[in-house]
């Protein structure tokens, strides 16, 4: 009781404090050696610092790969959505076999095919369902999931919006959801409240989620062995959790992009209170999510904000006030956001430096970086940006020149972070290797 | 009474767009003009997000308002639309990829600027992109990708065009989230474009539009 009163008095500093120390420390982890929690130790310290804007032994480096490790291992991303052997096999020679890095990413953002497909998920094609089989990425269906007459609803009772009309729309197994009343309408008398569950496509629904949960729990089990493994090896893993900014959230996946394009004109109002609404729910769930993880940072991958999908007024109005709203109960927790800026932010840079000094770090894509360090270099952390075409298609020496390059630009100060602009799933790994002999070579403070 | 509806519709403002355009049809006017009219107002539209005063909400917002347009007009219509098409441009994202809001605006974009465009849609195989080539005799081709295997998707792609012995006749551009001129290299396209209305500078200038 008494402890939890600190934590609420404290400051945002003394929270993130708190929270990195737990990182660093690593209380529940066994390492496999002395030398691999040393590295650990290291490698936290050098992130640590350069999030907070101070200068650390060398510029930290995280390789830019989602699915690399599939494709490294001779697999694709359709067999270990599907067989959690090769999903850990591959994960594992590629965790072995790389050599040196200062983090690692576990299999954690490789879905299960089989939960995907016990609930027949809509909003995703993958590899053989839905697109070419040798495509090496899982993609989102634009579509309006939401409608345009439907912001009353999802404001007044989002779960029961979520229940009764996205679920059912998202999930083709769970389409028979639209038929149980609100949970809200179950009451004293609950006389008539679990007819509906006794029809033969409810429980259908409620089987396939059983089967959902079954299938997760073998997944889960093979992911958190691999990340733990990593862990235990001494490499850090520095996402603990991801996010969502609410203008993305309702214009991905709910009202899609055309149809959050045209709410910006012809009902803006209704927009504004579901981006606020929303704000709150994303707030909630990614504290709650980041509970256990023990690393402090929270990853947001950031869409249509970006140069040239809306104006600067448009980005004022519509896109900044609630995703700063979320960045800052993140940050007032203590916690780390990286703010994954797809595309280019070059016209948002005088904007989001408004931000408090050090309190997040911003992964950039297709920005300028020298602007970036201009601009923002005293209050953020950068990380970035080889582009994916180089590392795809260049020569290990082409990354290795790019990567001094930035490092020249970005790293002076401290506060830099080498990284690609996005991540790739194939290539050559000596390229990921010349990423990280640039930042021992030219990267040292 | 044609130039407010031009500036109307550039100016987005689509109360009085689809008022005015009532009353034009009312007072038996040419549709045909109305629609002349509305494309003009939506080229200027074009214009302005070249020009950075307009981004995509724009150009989302003008094409709903375009095509509401045309729905009022089409049951005037006594014969077929007959534009003047500058030249055919086939269009489509590459296998593996099923991204196309950018691809649907360059589609817009081209066919509102006086192109005659053949949206083959997304995951497009090399072999369909290779078939619509002929059929249509094209002289380019767009190929719209977001993700990174796009590139190879892309140069597949081209590789496949010059296999069928067209390469030479054709101009190929790419666009789309990670594509660069380090991929038009890759892929050995002639040119990439950064957005829809790069697209449309492209096309005119390959087929001779001042």
């Amino acid at each position: 009781m008494n402890a939890k009163k600190q934590w609420a008095e404290m400051t945002w500093e003394e929270k993130r404090t708190e929270r990195f120390k737990r990182w660093l420390t690593a209380p529940n982890i066994k390492f496999v050696s002395q030398e691999a929690e040393k590295l650990y130790t290291e490698r936290v310290t050098r992130f640590a610092r350069a999030f907070h804007l101070e200068k650390t032994d060398r510029v930290p480096c995280i390789l830019p790969v989602s699915n690399f490790a599939a494709y490294y291992g001779g697999s694709d991303l359709r067999t270990v959505m599907y067989d959690y052997d090769e999903l850990k096999r591959t994960w594992r020679k590629f965790l072995h076999e790389l050599g040196d890095s200062d983090t690692f990413f576990g299999p954690g953002m490789v879905p299960s095919g089989k939960m995907l497909e016990i609930l027949d998920y809509k909003l995703y094609k993958w590899p053989g369902h839905g697109i070419s089989g040798d495509t090496t990425f899982y993609q989102c269906v634009e579509g309006e999931y939401m409608k345009a007459d439907e912001y009353d609803a999802l404001v007044k009772d989002p779960s029961n919006f979520w229940l009764r009309t996205y679920l059912p729309r998202v999930f083709g197994a769970l389409e028979p959801l639209r038929n149980i009343p609100p949970f809200t309408t179950i009451e004293e008398i609950a006389i008539m409240s679990f007819v509906s569950y006794g029809r033969p496509d409810v429980q259908a629904a409620f089987e396939a989620l059983l089967k959902a949960g079954r299938e997760s729990m073998k997944w889960i089990s093979a992911v958190m062995e691999v990340s733990q493994e990593a862990t235990r090896m001494g490499y850090p893993a520095i996402m603990g959790g991801l996010s969502k900014a609410p203008f993305d959230t309702l214009g991905d996946t709910l009202r899609g992009t055309k149809g959050i394009m045209m709410d910006m004109f012809q009902q803006p109002d209704k927009l504004h209170a579901a981006m606020e609404r929303i704000a709150s729910l994303t707030i909630d769930s990614s504290l709650s999510s980041i509970g256990d993880s023990g690393v402090p940072i929270i990853m947001m991958p950031l869409h249509k904000g970006a140069d040239g999908f809306m104006s600067m007024r448009q980005y004022e109005t519509f896109y900044w006030p609630t995703f700063q709203k979320v960045i800052m109960a993140f940050v007032n927790e203590g916690i780390m956001p990286i703010l994954f800026a797809e595309g280019g932010y070059n016209t948002r840079l005088d904007i989001i430096k408004e931000l408090p000094k050090g309190a997040v770090a911003w992964w950039f894509d297709q920005t300028d970086m020298a602007r970036a360090k201009k601009v923002l270099g005293d209050k953020a952390c950068i990380i970035g940006n080889v582009p994916t075409s180089l590392l795809m298609t260049g020569t290990a020496q082409e990354v290795k020149r790019y990567c001094q390059n930035l490092i020249e630009i970005c790293a002076p100060g401290g506060g830099y972070i080498l990284s690609g602009g996005a991540n790739i799933d194939e290539g050559d790994p000596d390229n990921l290797r010349a990423m990280m002999e640039a930042v021992k070579e030219y990267g040292i403070y | 009474m044609s130039g407010d509806l031009i500036n109307l519709l550039a100016d987005l403002k689509d109360r009085e767009v689809l008022e005015l355009v009532k009353q034009r049809l009312d007072a038996g006017e040419d549709p045909l003009e109305i629609l002349g009219d509305s494309r003009k107002g939506i080229e200027i539209v074009g214009k302005r997000f070249a020009a950075d005063e307009y981004f995509l909400p724009e150009l989302v917002f003008s094409g709903e308002l375009l095509k509401q347009v045309t729905e009022m007009v089409k049951p005037h219509l006594k014969k077929a639309v007959e534009t003047k098409k500058l030249g055919k441009v086939v269009i489509g994202t590459v296998a593996g990829d099923i991204h196309d809001i950018g691809l649907n605006i360059v589609d817009f974009m081209l066919d509102v600027n006086g192109f005659e465009v053949t949206n083959l849609g997304v995951d497009v195989p090399k072999e369909k992109f290779v078939e619509a080539m002929q059929e249509t005799k094209a002289p380019i081709l767009g190929l719209s990708g977001f993700l990174t295997p796009a590139f190879d998707a892309m140069k597949e792609t081209v590789a496949a065009v010059e296999t069928v012995g067209m390469r030479d006749k054709i101009k190929i551009m790419i666009g789309g989230g990670q594509i660069n001129e380090d991929i038009k290299k890759y892929a050995k396209a002639d040119a990439y474009g950064k957005d829809a209305m790069e697209a449309v500078a492209l096309a005119k200038e390959w087929t001779g539009v001042k």
